[in-house]
């Protein structure tokens, strides 16, 4: 797989890490404990279009969120974990 | 050494002026270059070349490529044993030597060969019926005996001696195969000023035009090749692989590809490495892998002297190697037609065409008789006469029985394009009934097959499509081309016509794959016994699998179960295509991460002193450290405890440049930190240093350290040397997914810096000796302190910090200067004799004083398990804190650090002991707990212990039993504080 980095272009993917699903929000500090334990624990495992960190470890060091297609791969969009927090405030 | 008896006088693309020698099953022999390890055998006449996987039935040269079923060889000797070798791939070299599998005692005569008699008793699946009982002689008895008696060949049991590489290359256009379609293809990308890859697994491109005495462009197609070749080599940017194979295909248009830069020769020439493993990144992919015949299913078709008909034509016109001398040809389509006029110029007598079909069209049985055989339409091979070689056929042409006498039998059953590549990309396959084979799917990445590995068998189709591709591809990455005409073929052929036929009878075993010694009645018998999804029959057969994966099998087996179960070929499908498409060494795999290059290894800028004075290294990640330092066969408890004694009692040196260092910086850093770390660090006053405990968001310990604020908005951060990555990339992500509007920045500094601890009571005296204009009393710079001093004119830093509990310092100095200095302080520390300490004493001295380290904070542990959890602030909030605050993490039950001796002061303690109460059985259900880190403590005079024990400090001055049941020991313990060793730290502040 190669992943497009906004910083460096499109890169192997084995300079980068996984973390997973980049759509749980963390919630606020006083939120029930039920929604803390879904934001740690609960992930969907979808097959298709999904949106997952992946950190540039071994190239600039951002953290991505990467809008990919788990069946085929196919990558359609790339933004940095910042540009994406802002987008999903 | 034995003349050439069945080399052709002429022709031949070998080299007839040099010789090379070779042995096989220790019999001498000769050849030529330009040979396979196949041809040359085919030359003198050698034609059993291995026996079976199950029946040991005797086996010879039934392909001339990598799909070969049954010529497997150990090639070379010793170390460079390379078992499963397929012959037909493996070129001549002077000094070959080459042993045959799976026989004993000697191919000829074959002990286990009686499996054949017992066949009807080994049906498919007979392994998993017959050895399931009892269950415990699985191992022992029965695998053991199948292994001996099935096995292939015998891997070296020496290291791999040769070097293997890893090369990356990219590519506006890859183009895979050097045949007529892939020639034309890379020549029209090249010529756009594409930069084109040409990967061909042969040494000489051509392809399969190489086997025959076609023409192009009015010359010998051979002539016209290497015309193509020199041609690209005149595009700067092309670049031609030969020897070179496509393994793999992968998303994102990377593919995998083995270049066998020294197989042809005796041993790889000095320092250069014996394989080559690429992975390409391609624009654009243009797949011209071809196609690979395929068998017909009769009894008895794995006679040595049965081959398949482009093989045998191969062998004769590329080789100059004639298989026999007298041939019939049984097929079920048009392609054995052509290459008739090849067999008859080699000098073989080509006695009969056993045409499965009724009807052929007056184009190809012409083609018969200029070869002068005879053409029998409608007829079967219902015999083969000879058991160690093919001695004749008995044919059913209309009703009539014939017997013809031969010793050499072509086999033809139509052609599978090479998918294998397109399919390893997801794609399905289709089944194209007009040519009974299955052809690419629609592409899910940038990829087209052309030619034969399309299903486009015709030469003017391979020619044209690939100069086709090959230019749309270079446009479609950007290159301006126009359309080159494709050259002229000077011959036209008649179009392939085929009736497919999966089992075409006869006497005798008919084989699907001979590999695998799968029969056509094992497909039924899968397919009875409800094993009938590919996927399924595969697995309960093993057809199509081991080295050749199917690549005759396959497609045949597919029309078997069609058959059986009345549904289309289509409908039931192929099964999954899996990289590597033939079969790669592990050692290329491995590359260069072999051995201690399995990972890099990280030194310490202090590493080549320790080196220097004897250190004993122990590995923490990839770093090394100095573990003891032993001195007069001093074992690592001696030095230890010396190491230790010396520090407490005087002054010690220690190297700590593996902890993790992270520089954090910005308006907002406290804030930063604060949010990070269960406890504070805004409040933290610039100056000072403070312990930090981390948790993960699941509320457990993530990692601990001490962080030192230099400035307002500067913080220096340790980590502890395991987890320094792991906390550096959760710094990044709380900072740009979680928080990206706070003021902050950070980077990791571990490898700026070296990093020195000097503990004792005399460190400060040491100490004092080599820095400058700094006070160092315990008033001015005080338990906490840090501060950037400066040293031999570079900045510094130091920090009063301690992990043994005494009167301690950290010194932090540019890497470059760390040995330096470390002498330095060695120096000025001789009169009070200062002695290096490595991690054992580290150890020892950090659970004398109860410090929670690797073993406690093993991802299970709370802040409160730990005894830290007083340091997890209410007043703000922190990764972790809403789930360390649920039930299971605050409930009081839980195991709890504590320390343990043993009752009797002689006796020792073990780690990963468990306690139980002293009257309790040593069972799971009374475990109350287990010991995490032992050391035998200097001071103590006793073993002494960390635990995690349920009820925790609550026990404290109980007794309890530790038990290792690994190491059948058990000691009488009490339960004590974890601060063994001057618990109300008065050492630290003096």
């Amino acid at each position: 797989m190669r992943i497009p980095c906004p910083h460096c272009g499109e890169r192997p993917v084995d300079e980068f890490g996984y973390l997973g699903d980049a759509t749980p929000r963390r919630p606020a500090a006083d939120a029930d404990i039920e929604a803390w334990h879904d934001y740690v624990y609960v992930r969907d495992n979808p097959r298709g279009p999904h949106h997952e960190y992946w950190h540039h470890a071994g190239g600039c060091r951002a953290w991505l969120v990467v809008h990919r297609d788990t069946a085929t791969h196919e990558i359609f969009d790339v933004v940095t974990a910042a540009e994406w927090r802002e987008r999903n405030p | 050494m034995s003349g050439q008896a069945w080399r052709a006088a002429g022709g031949g693309l070998i080299d007839r002026v040099r010789t090379c020698a070779f042995r096989f099953d220790g019999v001498d022999y000769a050849g030529h270059p330009g040979d396979t390890l196949a041809s040359a055998l085919i030359a003198n006449g050698v034609h059993l070349v291995g026996r079976s996987f199950k029946y040991h039935r005797p086996r010879g040269i039934y392909t001339c490529g990598p799909e070969e079923p049954n010529a497997l060889v150990e090639l070379r000797a010793g170390a460079r044993r390379e078992p499963n070798t397929r012959a037909t791939v493996a070129e001549l070299y002077d000094g070959l030597e080459a042993r045959s599998q799976n026989r004993w005692p000697s191919l000829q005569f074959d002990v286990l060969a009686v499996n054949g008699l017992l066949s009807p008793f080994l049906p498919a699946g007979f392994y998993y019926k017959t050895f399931m009982w009892p269950a415990a002689f699985w191992e022992k008895v029965y695998e053991p005996a199948i292994r001996r008696a099935a096995g292939l060949g015998r891997a070296s049991s020496l290291p791999d001696p040769d070097r293997y590489e890893r090369e990356y290359l990219h590519c506006d256009v890859l183009v895979v195969g050097a045949g007529p379609a892939g020639l034309c293809a890379a020549l029209a990308a090249a010529r756009s000023g594409a930069r084109v890859v040409l990967a061909e697994q042969d040494h000489r491109v051509g392809g399969a035009l190489l086997g025959t005495s076609r023409t192009v462009d009015g010359r010998p197609a051979v002539a016209w090749a290497e015309q193509a070749l020199a041609d690209l080599g005149s595009c700067e940017a092309a670049t031609v692989l030969t020897r070179t194979t496509v393994v793999g295909y992968y998303d994102h248009n990377v593919l995998a590809a083995v270049e066998r830069v020294a197989d042809h020769q005796p041993a790889p020439l000095a320092h250069a490495p014996r394989q080559r493993l690429w992975r390409i990144h391609a624009g654009r992919v243009v797949l011209a892998t071809g196609a690979v015949e395929r068998p017909l299913v009769f009894g008895d078709n794995d006679r040595p002297g049965i081959m398949m008909a482009s093989a045998a034509r191969t062998y004769a016109t590329r080789y100059a190697a004639l298989p026999g001398e007298a041939a019939v040809v049984f097929t079920n389509n048009d392609s054995a037609y052509g290459g008739l006029a090849d067999l008859a110029a080699a000098g073989i007598d080509v006695r009969a065409v056993i045409d499965t079909r009724r009807d052929v069209s007056r184009d190809v049985s012409s083609m018969a008789s200029m070869a002068g055989a005879r053409c029998l339409t409608g007829s079967r091979v219902t015999r083969v006469h000879g058991r160690a070689h093919v001695a004749g056929v008995t044919v059913d042409a209309a009703g009539v029985e014939t017997r013809i006498e031969c010793d050499l039998v072509c086999v033809s059953g139509g052609w599978n394009p090479d998918v294998s590549l397109h399919s390893q990309t997801g794609v399905r396959p289709v089944w194209d009934a007009s040519i009974a084979a299955f052809v690419p799917g629609k592409p899910r990445q940038r990829e087209i097959s052309v030619g034969a590995a399309a299903g486009r068998f015709g030469l003017d189709e391979a020619l044209s499509a690939g100069a086709a591709a090959g230019a749309a591809a270079a446009r479609d990455a950007g290159f301006d081309t126009p359309d080159p005409p494709a050259p002229p073929v000077a011959e036209t052929r008649p179009a392939y016509t085929i009736e497919p036929l999966w089992r075409a009878g006869g006497r005798g075993k008919a084989l699907v794959d001979l590999q695998n010694d799968v029969t056509a009645d094992d497909v039924a018998l899968s397919a009875r016994e409800g094993f009938k999804s590919v996927e399924h029959l595969k697995r309960y057969t093993t057809l199509g699998m081991a080295t050749d994966q199917g690549k005759l099998s396959n497609v045949n087996g597919l029309g078997l179960l069609a058959d059986v179960l009345d549904r289309p070929i289509g409908d039931v499908g192929t099964t999954t295509f899996r990289p590597p498409v033939v079969p790669v060494a592990m050692g290329l795999l491995a590359g260069t991460h072999r051995g201690r290059h399995f990972q890099p290894t990280r030194r310490t800028p202090m590493h080549e002193w320790h080196a220097r004075h004897g250190a004993v290294f122990v590995e923490a990640g990839q770093w090394l450290r100095p573990r003891y330092y032993p001195r007069d066969g001093e074992d690592m408890l001696a030095a230890s405890v010396r190491e230790t004694l010396a520090t407490r009692q005087g002054v010690g040196l220690c190297d700590v440049s593996t902890l993790g260092k992270i520089d954090v910086q910005g308006a907002d850093a406290g804030e930063f930190l604060d949010r990070l770390y269960c406890n504070g660090f805004r409040s933290l006053p610039a100056g000072r240093a403070r312990y930090g405990l981390m948790l993960r968001e699941d509320g457990l310990v993530f990692d601990d350290g001490t962080t030192s604020r230099l400035a307002e908005d500067h913080y220096f951060v340790t980590t502890t040397t395991a987890e320094a990555s792991a906390v550096m990339a959760h710094m990044e992500f709380c900072h740009q997914a979680l928080w990206p509007r706070l003021d902050v920045q950070m980077v990791s500094v571990t490898e700026q810096w070296a990093s020195m601890a000097i503990a004792g009571p005399n460190s400060r005296r040491v100490l004092e000796r080599i820095v400058e204009g700094i006070d160092l009393s315990n008033d001015a710079f005080p338990f906490l302190a840090a501060r950037e001093i400066t040293l031999g004119g570079r900045t510094a830093r130091l920090f009063r910090i301690s992990f043994s509990g005494e009167l301690a310092f950290e010194l932090n100095v540019s890497a470059g200067i760390g040995e330096s200095v470390w002498q330095a302080l060695l120096d000025a520390g001789a009169g009070f004799g200062i002695t290096p300490y490595g991690t054992e004493a580290l150890g020892v001295m950090r659970i004398e004083k109860g410090h929670v380290a690797g073993p406690e904070i093993n991802g299970q542990t709370t802040a409160a398990d730990l005894g830290l959890g007083r340091m997890m602030s209410t007043k703000k909030d922190y990764v972790g804190r809403p789930l360390a605050g649920r039930a299971g993490l605050v409930d009081p039950h839980r195991p709890a650090l504590v320390g343990l001796r043993c009752v009797d002061a002689s006796d020792r303690l073990y780690a990963g002991a468990h306690l139980v109460e002293p009257d309790a059985d040593a069972t799971a259900a009374n475990d109350l707990g287990h010991v995490t880190s032992v050391t035998y403590s200097p001071m103590l005079k006793t073993w002494i212990a960390l635990a995690l024990v349920r009820g925790g400090r609550d026990r404290v001055g109980q007794r309890l039993r530790a038990v290792n049941p690994l190491r059948r020991h058990t000691a009488d313990i009490e339960v004590v504080s974890p601060h063994f060793y001057d618990p109300g730290n008065e050492r630290l502040h003096a």
